[in-house]
Formats: C-alpha cells, structure tokens, sequence
C-alpha cells in the first residue's frame, strides 16, 4: 500500500486551477473556498495519516443550494471532487486528489429539529457524533452508535463509512439507526431518501449510501432514529487465563440469551498498555480481559449481572468484578477506551487493523497473529469487540526505521487476510478507503466488484466522486455496461419444466 | 400459461437467466408466489421458480447466524429457530392471511425482496436490518455475492441491503444469511381500551419514549378489536404495548410502564399464550383480511397516523394502526359509489404527502385495479430515474420480473 496508486490526475483540470478557484467562489462567496497551501494544508490527510496529498481547492459550502451547484460544476467540467465530514477516517477515504475539489461539510453543523415523540432528530452532516447525544441527553435520550471518535467524527462521516461502536451489538450500526437523508448526486440533483416514518418504499438506496465511502453521493441532512436512554447501566470486568476461556464465555453469554450492551475484549499486550496509561485496576496476570456492559431497567441488569457472574466462573474466571457505582462503570470502561493512545505511548507509530471474524475464530486468529508478530518482528496489542468479532491488532512499529512502514502493512495485510479466510471481512468499521482497497480480490471475486462498480455507475456514470478509494480496479462505466450474451437454445435440460 | 423454470441449484439459475438475458425473455421471478398479488401483474412468458432451492446451510445459534438457500420454506427456518430459543427479530409477516393463500408458505428469499417485517419493526427494524449477506444471479446473467457471515462488515457496498424490498426486479435471490437473535424469555402485552385514535397515538408515543423498551405498540379502532377473539373481552377500541425479555425485567417494566400511562384508563393483561396471539394476528393484519376489498399499507411518522385517517373521513374504510401510529392497514370498500374507482390511491397519497411524507403501498387489489394504479408509491423524477439507473444497470434488458414495481422498469 505505501506505493499507492491513485487514479491518474486530470492534466487539463490541474491548468484550470485559478479559474476552476474563481468560479467555485462564485458560488460559495467569503471564506469558503480555500486555494493556499497554508490554508489547505490542514485537509491533506485523514486519520490514516501515512498518506498526505495536497487537494486541487477547498471548498466548504454552507447550504445545499451551494453542494448542488458545486457538484453540478464539477460535473459539467468533468472535476473529481472528495467528500469530508471531519477527516477522521483511518482508512483514507477522505484522502484528497491532487486533481480534486476538496467538499468539506464542516459548515453544516446544526442540529436542525429534534421530535421527542417521533424519537428522531435531524441534523446537519458536520455535526459531530456526540454533539447529537449531547443535545438531547437532557430528555432522556441519546444516540446508539459510537465510534471510539465519537467527539469529532460527523454524522455525514457516519453515514459514508457506516460507523459503529461498542453498542452496536445490541443497538445496531449507523445503518439501523438512520432513517433518512437529504443528498445530492454529482448532477447537482438534490433527492430525499427516507425520512420519519420506518419503511422506504422503491429500492433501498439508503441502505446503499449507508457505508459507501464518499463515492455515490454528498449528504447534506440526516434523520437519526434516537433512543431513550436506559434506566441504568454497570459494568463487569472479567480476567480469564486463556483467550479460549474468554471466547467461550462471549458464547456461552449470547448462548443465554443475554445480548450486552457492550462486550468488548483486550489481550495481554493491550492490557498492559492501558493499565499503565490509565490505571483503571485492569488485572495484570491474566491472557485475556473482558468488559460485559448490561444496560436497561435496574430490574433487568440486577437479575443479568448474577447471570452473567454465574457464567464466567463457570469459565474459569480468574478475577470478577462488578462495577459498583457509574465512577466505576465508568473507570471501567477509561482502560479500554483509552487503549489506541495508551498503545500510541508505548510505541512511536502503531497501525490499527479492523477485521471482523466468526467469534469462534478467535483463539485461532489470536495464535496466528502471534505467529506473524514473530515473522515480521513487530509487537502486536488486540482489542476486540467481541460481541460481533469485530477485532482491532495494533501493529506497533517506527516510521523513522526505515522499512518498518512497509513490514506493518505486509503483517496487516496477512492479518486481514486471515480475518477472510476464517470465514469474516477485511472491514468491521473502519472502511476500505485507500487503505484496503487492493485486497478487496480476497474477498471478492471480479464479477462481485464488477457488479459493485455497476451500483457506482448508476449514481456517478463518470466516476468523479471520490474515485481511487474502495475500488482496486476502475472499469469505465461503458464496459460494465456492454452484455456478453451467448445466444441459444434453452441450455438446462436437467432443469425441470412445467 | 406462463412456462415453469425449475432450477435446483444456484447454478441452474445462472443458466435459466444467461439464456433469458441472451434471448431477451422476461421471467417472472418468484419463491412460492405467496406475494404474487403484490405489485403491479407481471406477464412473462417463462416463470423463474426458485422454490426448489431449499435447505440451510450453516446455522450456528452461538454465533447468531443462519444461512440458507433462498427458496427454502420460512416456516421451516422458524420452527428451526425456536428449537434453539433463537428467532428472526424483525418478526416477518404472512400475507397468505389476507390474501386467502396458504399461511406460512413464505420463502427466506422471499423475506429478502419484500424486506418483511412485523410489530416489532419499531425496535428491531426489518428484513433489511438483518441480513448480512447474499449470493444472487443478476439479470445480466451473472452470479455475484455481497456481505458475510459477520455483523460487523462495512467491506464494499452493502447490495444485500440494495436487493432488499426490490421484489425480484435488480436479481433472483440464491442465498441469504441472517443475523438471529435469542427469543424472549417471556412476554406480556398491557391493553388499554376506549381512546379515541389520537390519544391512543399519544399514548403509545409516550410508553415508546420511556425507558420500559415497548417491543410493539398498536391500536384497534372497536371495529378492528372486535374481529379478533383475544380481544373478545374488551369492549370499544384497544390500544396493546407489548414488554418482552427475561422473567423479571417484563414484571419490572410492565409496573413501570402503567406509571408512565396511569391518565390513559384502566388497563387489561395478556399473558403470553394470548399475548403471542395476538400480535401474530396484528402483524398479519388479520383484522381486515377477510373479503377482497383493497388494502394499503401506509407508513408515516407515529405521530402523523391520525392526521392522515383525519384527512380520509370521506372515504368508506376500515383501519388500525401499528407501530406506535406509524403503519396504517387501510381497507377501501371498493362498492362503495362514492368515487373510490382508484381504491382511494389519490386522496391517500396526499393526505400521506400532506402529514409530512411517507409512502402508501397496495398490498391487495385485483389485477386489474394493480395495473391501473401505481401499488408502489411513486417517487420523485431525480429519484425515480435514479431507481431506474439502478435496475438497468442490475438488468439492462429488463428481464427479471418487468414492470413488478412501476411501469415499464
């Protein structure tokens, strides 16, 4: 990936720069629009920060007259244009082109209507995750998904990376808990999908926006479904001796009935690491931490909290604790929230990886991964969401080692496709962006992304909206197209007929 | 007499659509037909029937996941679940019930292109929530995959959402996997009787924003409850909120819920046989199955459901809400004289429009009123022609179940 090939610039586009610059500021005038290496200098990279690229020009509209207008230009004048709600992706998908217009969102910031007893709120794309929480908390509710950027990542992000977190287990992803969107299409058209009520009728294009990455359209309003918040929350901490024991009681929980609001797990390294950064009284003699997060009516959570200790002793627990008040809870919950920084403290760089597995897979996926720790000579901590095997190796390494990079990628990559060969994905959250977009054969074969890129076309026939990212392979829209037809008889004579 | 196509494998129905793409033949897509009344008639000269793909193919209750072959029977995959205490969460009607077919004669794959749901819609979401993967053989005739095994995948455009709710139009369905959740341990269902649509619709906006987690909120206009013999007892309207969960968190919430509701008048209980009962009965929107006459599924904001009937008064209809006021079954007397020759589609359609959006579907008409009236509702031009570049670009010859969804796509 280090050598990362990104689509061919636009030389006639990057000669049109100033004009293409004066033409954008007539349509978002003041500030908006941004051509100076200083000022663009800040939207170069995303959160997967080892790839860096100056865009062609910024521009940061504030309404969605000025979205349609800007993209209809684009396309009129056949310009690439890169989406950004707050460019915390890690895996490149806001990385901009040297020949694109940079379209940053980050001036739709306002929470647009809140309907108690609709339980939703709609609000700007730029509006940050929690900022949605945050405003409606007071009434007793909040907003399910939270990924761990949750103060900074948009809404708008959300939606184009499907974003989830530690409770989507039990309260689903970003694409459960939208239910409309306003958006514009690369023409400029501006359409509706969705709104307050439950069921869309037509095809489910939300459910194809939902985790595109940027590449089929702009949103510029969301209409989140928003829940009341629960009665209470508590926390047990759980140590066990083996990553197997540990597995087995994920199982054994979800075997019970009992789907936690949270249920995430860390190994011996990651422990260690926020241990020593938080100091939240995780044990340190154990292979394998699990925190099990009930949440609901004080009624529930007593009577699952019991059920819950019962099976993990029952699993050889070497240590149980149950949180005892929300400082606790909460204390809890700082060890693993923190474990990306308290990695990051321990090692120059780290690169974090962000495959899904089958449950069952893990002892298999964690020994493997050991293994290849050893190939490449690199440290690995885990962090696992263990409810839906959703893992997370930080690969710790030096960038100014040279080759070290370039040795994390490769145990990346391997790691990822190992996560495809046990039967997951090389993305649980995180997105394919740059950053996955040449593995995507492991799981796919041609026809598969054929018929992805064929969706592309349908939304964005010159590939102008974030091209480079997802995709290995572009294929021109006019060769998805063509048939190949073998014309003839009937050809099944196994096939019963009627 | 339309000729059946009979594949037995994926592979078969690789062929049967390469030919059909090749000769240009229009096939009616179908499972076991138990949804064939629902959309607009097709006719084509050759019937791609998947029924004979049946079987699952990995179940793994620990793992909350089911595959299976897309013709294979819901009602088997049901029964398979509930011997491991497990369910679909999305609970999917059985339109057999109103349109006097065979009940439980649905397929998995059928779940997928209608992207079913039930009561618990509210909570859970639908079919489309809870599918995680597909394998499918497009109308180009090519078999492409989408998806996994795992919850967790944002690996590529989501097309296992794309062919939810496409009803056989993008690709013929030749595998699914579903998320599975645990079944409750238990449930109950709190009635209240006698309130007028509105305050019933408050009521249950109310029960759905506390913290007692409703899993299914409906209310029964007394001509509605009275067709169903759970509610036999009570008389007037009904308004029903459904707890589920384990034993003592259903006792708990169900004290805490008649906190939350104490203005609304005096309550009844269902136990669970009843409770199961009746909201099975709800889900299949039996109280206006019987007879023919044409029935709307209307789905709008909860709070907008009463301003839509409001603005209905002129009509002759039957009605019950479901979903908190969200979901309007909507039945038209179609002898009425009084200027429904459209099944009222006009006026619905804007008293939908005019209560802030949404959509209004016809679920049962004859063949001829489904192809005089558009049974989907129609969309916007810019959205329109989008859904239309999408299904050229799944089936540029417009083999796979032509005009099902709108004329001429």
């Amino acid at each position: 990936m280090s050598g990362l090939a990104m689509p061919e610039p636009n030389a006639a586009v990057l000669g049109r720069r100033a004009e293409i610059a004066t033409a954008l500021r007539g349509i978002v005038p003041g500030e908006g629009v941004i051509d100076h290496p200083d000022g663009m200098r800040p939207f170069e990279s995303d959160g997967l920060t080892a790839y860096r690229q100056m865009p062609l020009v910024v521009v940061l509209p504030e309404t969605t007259e000025q979205v349609s207008r800007v993209l209809r230009y684009c396309h009129d004048n056949d310009i690439r244009v890169v989406p950004r709600g707050s460019g915390t992706s890690l895996s490149g998908g806001a990385l901009p082109l040297e020949d694109g217009v940079l379209l940053g969102l980050s001036k739709f910031n306002r929470v647009l209507e809140v309907d108690y007893e609709n339980r939703v709120a709609v609000v700007q794309p730029g509006v940050t995750n929690l900022n949605v929480t945050n405003t409606v908390q007071g009434n007793g509710f909040y907003y399910a998904p939270d990924p761990s950027s949750q103060i900074a990542c948009s809404i708008g992000g959300n939606v184009a990376e499907n974003a989830g977190g530690v409770h989507c287990l039990k309260y689903g992803l970003t694409a459960n808990n939208v239910l409309g969107v306003e958006m514009v299409l690369i023409t400029g058209e501006i359409i509706r999908l969705g709104g307050k009520h439950l069921d869309s009728e037509g095809y489910d294009l939300l459910g194809l926006m939902t985790g595109s990455e940027g590449l089929l359209g702009v949103v510029t309003e969301v209409t989140v479904r928003i829940l009341q918040s629960p009665e209470t929350a508590r926390a047990v901490l759980v140590g066990f001796p083996t990553s197997e024991d540990a597995g087995q009681c994920v199982a054994d929980i979800i075997g019970a009935g009992i789907i936690p609001g949270g249920m995430e797990m860390m190994d011996r390294p990651a422990i260690h690491a926020a241990e020593d950064y938080v100091h939240a009284g995780y044990p340190r003699d154990v292979e394998a931490l699990l925190i099990v997060e009930l949440d609901g009516p004080q009624g529930e959570v007593d009577d699952l909290l019991a059920r819950v200790e019962k099976i993990a002793g029952d699993n050889n627990a070497s240590t149980i604790r149950v949180s005892q008040d929300e400082t606790e809870r909460q204390l809890f919950w700082a060890g693993r929230k923190a474990a990306f920084p308290a990695v990051g403290r321990i090692s120059p760089d780290y690169y974090c990886m962000d495959g899904t597995i089958p449950r069952k897979q893990l002892p298999r996926v964690l020994a493997r991964t050991r293994e290849l720790s050893e190939k490449y000579d690199l440290r690995v901590a885990n962090v696992f969401h263990a409810g839906d095997g959703n893992l997370h190796p930080l690969i710790l390494y030096d960038a100014n080692i040279p080759g070290e990079l370039e040795r994390a990628e490769a145990f990346g990559a391997d790691i990822l496709k190992l996560c495809v060969e046990v039967g997951g994905v090389l993305t649980g959250e995180h997105g394919v962006g740059v950053e996955k977009r040449d593995l995507m054969p492991e799981m796919f074969n041609e026809d598969d992304l054929k018929q992805q890129q064929r969706v592309k076309c349908a939304f964005d026939e010159k590939h102008l909206l974030n091209p480079g990212k997802m995709f290995p392979v572009l294929h021109r829209c006019a060769e998805l197209g063509r048939m190949h037809v073998h014309k003839g008889q009937l050809p099944f004579p196994d096939i019963p007929r009627f | 007499m339309s000729t059946i196509l009979k594949p037995e494998t994926a592979g078969g129905v690789l062929e049967t659509i390469a030919w059909a793409a090749g000769e240009e033949k229009p096939l009616e897509v179908r499972g076991r037909g138990t949804k064939a009344g629902i959309g607009r008639p097709v006719q084509a000269e050759y019937t791609l029937d998947l029924s004979a793909l049946t079987g699952v193919t990995l179940y793994e209750p620990d793992e909350l996941v089911l595959s299976a072959r897309a013709g294979t029977p819901l009602a088997e995959i049901e029964a398979l679940l509930l011997e491991n205490n497990q369910q679909l969460d999305f609970e999917p009607m059985d339109y057999g019930l109103i349109h006097g077919t065979e009940t439980g004669g649905g397929t998995i794959g059928g779940v997928l292109a209608a992207n079913l749901s039930g009561p618990r819609r509210l909570k859970a979401g639908a079919a489309r929530d809870h599918i995680l993967g597909v394998a499918a053989v497009s109308g180009r005739g090519e078999m492409f995959k989408s998806g996994g095994r795992v919850v967790k995948n944002v690996t590529g455009y989501d097309l296992s959402k794309g062919l939810a709710g496409s009803w056989g139009t993008l690709a013929a369905i030749t595998d699914v996997t579903f998320k599975v959740l645990p079944r409750a341990e238990t449930a109950a269902t709190v009635l209240v009787t006698g309130l007028d649509d509105r305050k019933a619709v408050d009521v249950m906006c109310a029960a759905m924003g506390s913290s007692c987690e409703i899993s299914a909120a409906a209310h029964l206009p007394a001509d509605a409850a009275g067709r169903l013999p759970e509610l036999a007892s009570a008389s007037g309207s009904v308004t029903a909120l459904r707890l589920e969960g384990f034993g003592p968190s259903v006792a708990y919430r169900k004290e805490a819920l008649k906190a939350v509701i104490a203005g609304a008048g005096s309550f009844e209980e269902l136990d669970v046989g009843a409770s199961e009962s009746l909201w099975r009965a709800i889900r299949d929107a039996a109280p206006l199955a019987e007879g023919a006459a044409p029935l709307w599924r209307v789905s709008v904001a909860p709070t907008a459901g009463p301003d839509v009937m409001a603005a209905l008064s002129s009509l002759s209809i039957r009605h019950f809400y479901d979903w908190s006021g969200g979901l309007i079954w909507l039945a038209v007397r179609d002898d009425a004289g009084d200027g429904t020759e459209d099944a009222g589609a006009e006026l619905i359609r804007a008293a939908v429009a005019a209560s802030g959006g949404g959509h209004a579907t016809l679920v049962r008409g004859s063949a001829a009123l489904r192809a005089a009236i558009p049974p989907f509702q129609p969309q916007e031009p810019a959205l329109a022609a989008l859904s239309k570049r999408l299904k050229d670009n799944f089936d540029p010859n417009g083999i796979l179940n032509p005009g099902r969804m709108v004329a001429g796509g």
